[in-house]
């Protein structure tokens, strides 16, 4: 059974900095620890020989002082970007994208929870009327936070018009927060790709659309790069959202995704249940990730 | 994604380089082997997999076989060729069925690895052969999977036993158990248990698959993994042998542009071999997973085979032998020419039936701009026409064709087009057909993509056998190409318009592509 640590790279950093100088195998462990987080080879190149560099700068042999400098690296680099959910307009549109079975449906019901935790009157749309019982999944959810939600009247109706009707519903009832579920599919279908273009280009008659965000599962490899690049083409997105943080996976491959993409993170989901999804901190976020 | 290139394309790259030397000097080899490191590394092989690769094809490249071997480079391709299919498991591996019915498989998984949606196309898969399957809904902790499940049953035809209402409620492990004595009381000799996801780390819930293991001790337990997990795989993987122990894997979204990594991890690592793989949405998208054809398609040689097996299965030898004939007698008709052009769309997606062909990764984008509608449209006019103008397409005159393209929505451009295409077609294949070599420029030959028409052009010597069938010639083409047994292949071949457009561009160059979509409607 894979250990159950905090989600970090703790365990596998723990040999190199405990031991007493830098040396090359101290290299060569860093690096392996940082292929086997996902970060890529590219970001893991440059991350390398950046800390060489500044291991040179400052004449250290000491582990800790690398550790350190590590943390702040990270940090630094997931700090470049704002990562502040925008959710003033009322009501405020939130559009959920994603491959298949990254937990948009379940991100939802927990997003819904954490909004209502501040009082916020929460309308779902239940657009992914694609997947076999997705709304039931979908209803269940948001029953548990305590939301509103709107239901396809017919089996298989266009997902853009479902989107459509709910924000409708938002703005005679006067909800404040719309979140749109939409079905996963996978970046390669032009065809899907397609129809998230329309549901976005149906939401905007309604009014600016406050976010759209990106789910993306932290067992994910260097694929991600792929899915965040096509569902920003296709839908706009602004945001990232990490999620099964939980398990032994550590997301790396996110920090490639906001570096190439520009794209901030901005909320992380550790665990299945309803209050595990957080706004994204860098500091806290590299501080976990380093130890 | 052009700008992350896949796992094929980038070992393309690598190994055209390599291509054009004639000699490999070590500095060679330690080049092509960083490439190929940094390219297993980027497609998410895990890293251990990856160093133990290469540190393998390092060595070989270096030895002997490929400083004496006439191409050094084709023989590093050959080394890296097998040494993945070594990795993926050598050869296929058949579900086992138990000696006394029914046989149980388990399926176990991550969360959103596409359990449920697997389950539903085994089970219609077991059905197509004659089996009886029954669907166990164990998962009964993600809210409604239980209702997932019974749809996914519905839309397979698959009964589906559930007797908790799931979202917390009921065990599991009872459920399991019930479902494999109902199966021997109904007589279904397939139970396929669906069980709930879990993360590696979450002992209880691996404690509860385990359990459920227990219980009705099945006789395969499949591990569904997501063909775009990253480096994690490994300690997925692991965790699940452990926690479980499966007999098998099941490689899920193989349909996305992640291919490759997470088979070699999982293979490589637990020794467990890829059994089944699962390539779209729709609940037929599920085929065997064959290690050396998925070799091949990681080194972009194409999956020829699969692409043979499908064509095979979609096209009605009769009717390829029967059209076959009319080409070479002169009697082809548009009536025939839309009869091949339904036959090739029932053979599944042309786009994704093109992407098997070799030398295909370099011309995805212009996959991606091909316009399937257009077999529509071309199938509208068609079906506008009556029936004598469809025998004899001389009677077309102006006016006949102004109402064809009114009665198709097109414009009588398009129509005019099409029936240039079909002469243009008609005349090439007659000409193929009695063995003559078709004028269709930049054609190359290639090995395993003979099975479209008669080959003449490979087989000059056969020549003087002309008279005989040429479906059948065409057949045993193919089958000589692909290295199967004389006379097991036939059916595939063919020589007609569409199909023969599309297979036959063997390696599509622009050229080819622009002749081919010609051919079928631009």
């Amino acid at each position: 059974m894979a250990e159950r640590t905090p989600w970090s790279l703790t365990g596998a950093l723990r040999g190199m900095f405990a031991k007493k100088t830098i040396d090359a195998e101290t290299w060569e462990d860093l690096e392996d620890a940082l292929i086997k987080a996902d970060f890529g080879s590219d970001v893991t190149d440059a991350v390398v020989s950046e800390l060489r560099a500044k291991v040179a700068r400052y004449n250290t042999t000491d582990p800790a002082d690398l550790q350190r400098m590590l943390r702040e690296g990270i940090e630094e680099r997931l700090a470049r970007l704002d990562p502040t959910l925008r959710l003033s307009e009322r009501p405020a549109i939130v559009l959920v994208v994603g491959v298949n079975g990254v937990g948009k449906t379940t991100t939802i019901g927990k997003f819904a929870k954490f909004l209502r935790t501040y009082n916020r009157s929460v309308l779902i749309g239940a657009a992914d009327t694609f997947r076999a019982a997705a709304v039931e999944q979908l209803a269940t959810w948001a029953e548990r936070a305590g939301a509103e939600i709107v239901r396809p009247q017919i089996e298989g109706q266009d997902p853009a018009s479902v989107a459509f009707q709910t924000v409708e519903r938002a703005k005679a009832t006067g909800a404040e927060i719309v979140i749109i579920d939409t079905a996963g599919r996978l970046q390669t279908k032009g065809g899907l790709m397609d129809e998230l273009t329309k549901i976005r280009r149906v939401l905007e008659k309604q009014g600016p659309i406050a976010e759209v965000l990106l789910v993306l599962d932290a067992t994910t490899g260097q694929n991600g790069l792929a899915q965040a690049e096509a569902f920003i083409e296709h839908a706009g997105v602004t945001g990232l959202v990490l999620t099964k943080l939980d398990g032994s996976a550590k997301g790396g491959f996110v920090l490639a995704v906001q570096e190439k993409t520009g794209i901030p993170i901005k909320l992380v989901g550790q665990g299945e249940g309803i209050n595990d999804l957080t706004g994204f901190t860098p500091h806290v976020f590299a501080q976990k990730l380093v130890g | 994604m052009a700008t992350f290139g896949t796992l094929s394309d980038r070992l393309a790259e690598t190994f055209k380089n390599l291509r054009t030397k004639g000699k490999l000097s070590a500095a060679d080899v330690d080049g092509t082997v960083r490439e190929i490191r940094r390219a297993l590394l980027d497609a998410d092989v895990a890293l251990e997999v990856v160093k133990d690769f290469t540190g393998k094809v390092r060595e070989r490249a270096l030895g002997d076989e490929v400083s004496k071997a006439l191409n050094p480079a084709q023989q590093v391709v050959q080394i890296v060729n097998e040494e993945l299919v070594e990795i993926l498991g050598g050869q296929q591996r058949r579900l086992e069925f138990a000696k006394r019915p029914p046989t149980v498989i388990m399926l176990a998984g991550l969360q959103g690895a596409g359990k449920t949606t697997l389950a539903g196309k085994l089970a219609k898969w077991l059905a197509k052969d004659g089996h009886t399957p029954i669907l166990v809904a164990a998962d009964l902790q993600r809210p409604n999977a239980v209702t997932q499940l019974q749809v996914v049953g519905a839309q397979a035809g698959v009964p589906v036993f559930a007797p908790e209402p799931g979202n917390g409620v009921g065990n599991p492990v009872k459920v399991a158990r019930d479902a494999v004595k109902f199966a021997e009381q109904k007589l279904h000799d397939i139970v396929i248990v669906d069980t709930a996801g879990r993360l590696g780390v979450d002992a209880q819930l691996m404690k509860q698959a385990a359990d459920i293991r227990k219980a009705i001790n099945p006789d395969e337990v499949l591990f569904v993994i997501d063909a775009m997990i990253g480096q994690d795989a490994v300690a997925t993987a692991k965790a699940f042998q452990e926690g479980v122990d499966f007999t098998g894997v099941v490689l899920s979204k193989l349909d996305g542009d992640a291919r490759g990594g997470a088979a070699l991890s999982v293979a490589s690592i637990t020794g467990r071999p890829i059994m089944f793989a699962s390539t779209g949405e729709s609940l037929d998208e599920f085929e065997p997973f064959h290690p050396d054809r998925m070799a091949s398609r990681i080194l972009d040689l194409g999956d020829i085979l699969t692409l043979i097996e499908q064509a095979q299965s979609a096209f009605d030898e009769d009717e390829a032998r029967k059209v076959a004939e009319k080409f070479a007698t002169d009697t082809f008709t548009l009536d025939d020419f839309l009869g091949q052009m339904q036959q090739l769309r029932n053979m599944g997606s042309i786009k994704k039936m093109m992407s098997m062909l070799p030398g295909a990764g370099a011309m995805k984008q212009q996959l991606d701009n091909f316009d399937e509608h257009e077999i529509v449209r071309t199938e509208a006019i068609i079906q506008s026409m009556t029936k004598q103008e469809r025998v004899q397409p001389k009677i077309l005159n102006g006016s006949r064709r102004l109402r064809i393209a009114r009665g198709s929505g097109s414009t009588v451009t398009e129509v005019n087009q099409l029936v240039a295409r079909f002469e243009q077609a008609a005349k090439m294949m007659k000409t193929v057909a009695k063995g003559g070599v078709p004028n269709i420029p930049g054609m190359a030959p290639m090995p395993g993509a003979g099975f479209t028409g008669g080959r003449g052009k490979q087989q000059p010597k056969k020549k003087g056998s002309k008279s005989g069938n040429p479906a059948k010639r065409a057949a045993e083409n193919a089958a000589l190409a692909s290295g199967a047994k004389p006379g097991g292949g036939s059916g595939g071949g063919s020589g007609f318009g569409l199909a023969g457009g599309a297979q036959r561009s063997g390696a599509p160059t622009e050229e080819e592509l622009a002749a081919l979509q010609r051919m079928l409607g631009h």
